[in-house]
């Protein structure tokens, strides 16, 4: 299989396309697994992580840790985030360690254009999140 | 132990754990295997299930022809009894004895093929049961690992770089902002258009009667006046 970098080529083209001419970064992360960071103008706080499992494409944003959520409204945001969840087109909430993430899942041999567009809506599902959900961050 | 549960379980420990220890090399190593053993005996399922049911159609063809046979011969011997053949119809009698015993013989290893295809397709469901589960688990297993060893991947790589995985509440006030300046840089743009751009210049233009924006129909009807009252009282155009 190729390496994740190379099956994400042009990817930052089809993003900036999507979102209208923005211009977006595609960055390695080193470590034991594949990872790209995807960075897009005037989101850059907001990257996209591309990862590769043998059976998928992952797609993560990290929205916010533990420690941002106000402690009284925990328990409400969980089960506000289960609600959402069937609503948010195709990204899902969840939580990695102490994180929370949203996430997207395409099969292993999706197309650029295909991963550009899980991208953008992962991104534009996370702004929407972080904008909807910030009353229960500290 | 079901994955889900043992997913579960692992997410109670700590993230490096997970990482590493969702199925360790030696338990991949086995489901691997178990998966490549279940794959290898479907294959020979499938080719014995299709053996056995040819060799079942076959005896039932057989059981078909024999139990004709027995017909035949038995009204050949009434035959040989209504024209006093006794000792023909005695030899005929033993033919169709004969024929009964492989009759017989056949209807017993019809059952035993019924009986086999029924347990081979037991077999074969059980083994395409049992990849189907393991290639399920080895995907959850796998996913979980990627997703923490990423994660893992991105908070060093992030902490070394001054991270910028901080706060969300912040992260979100700054694209706002960004989002505001740009309209507002937009909105300026427009304004200053209308103030002192190319809009602005024409519309003095066309305040001052200047450029082809000006009362072109007004003109027009001024000529056709001038020309009516040069030609007389004729409304006609020549």
């Amino acid at each position: 299989m190729k390496p994740l970098h190379e099956q994400l080529r042009g990817v930052d083209l089809h993003i900036g396309r999507l979102m209208g001419a923005v211009s977006v970064n595609l960055q390695p992360i080193p470590g034991e697994v594949p990872v790209v960071q995807v960075s897009i103008e005037g989101r850059d706080e907001l990257p996209i992580f591309i990862t590769r499992s043998d059976t998928q494409i992952l797609c993560m944003c990290y929205l916010w840790c533990d420690a941002e959520v106000l402690p009284e409204r925990r328990h409400e945001l969980a089960q506000t985030l289960l609600e959402l969840n069937p609503s948010v087109p195709l990204s899902a909430f969840g939580r990695i360690g102490d994180r929370y993430v949203l996430t997207g899942a395409l099969a292993l041999d999706a197309p650029a254009e295909q991963v550009a567009q899980d991208v953008a809506v992962l991104s534009d599902n996370a702004l929407d999140a972080l904008d909807a959900l910030s009353e229960f961050l500290v | 132990m079901s994955v889900i549960k043992k997913v579960v379980t692992l997410l109670r420990s700590s993230v490096r754990e997970i990482g590493e220890s969702v199925v360790d090399a030696n338990a991949t190593r086995i489901y691997e295997q178990e998966i490549l053993d279940a794959q290898h005996s479907i294959e020979t399922a499938r080719g014995d299930l299709a053996l056995v049911m040819a060799k079942e159609m076959q005896s039932a063809r057989e059981i078909e022809r024999l139990k004709q046979e027995v017909a035949r011969y038995e009204a050949l011997a009434v035959e040989a009894l209504d024209k006093s053949h006794e000792q023909l119809a005695e030899d005929v009698a033993a033919k169709v004895a004969a024929l009964e015993d492989e009759l017989a013989e056949q209807t017993k290893a019809h059952a035993a093929y019924a009986v086999q295809v029924v347990k081979l397709k037991d077999l074969l469901r059980a083994a395409e049961q049992r990849v189907r589960e393991h290639e399920r688990e080895m995907a959850i297993a796998r996913t979980t690992e990627s997703v923490y060893r990423a994660t893992q991947s991105i908070s060093e790589n992030l902490g070394q770089g001054g991270s910028n995985l901080l706060n969300a509440r912040q992260s979100l006030e700054r694209i706002k902002r960004r989002h505001e300046e740009l309209a507002d840089r937009m909105a300026a743009t427009a304004q200053l258009d209308a103030e002192c751009g190319d809009a602005a210049l024409e519309r003095k233009l066309r305040d001052a009667g200047i450029g082809c924006s000006v009362d072109r129909q007004g003109a027009v009807m001024a000529r056709i006046r001038a020309r009516q009252q040069a030609t007389g009282a004729s409304p006609s155009i020549e």
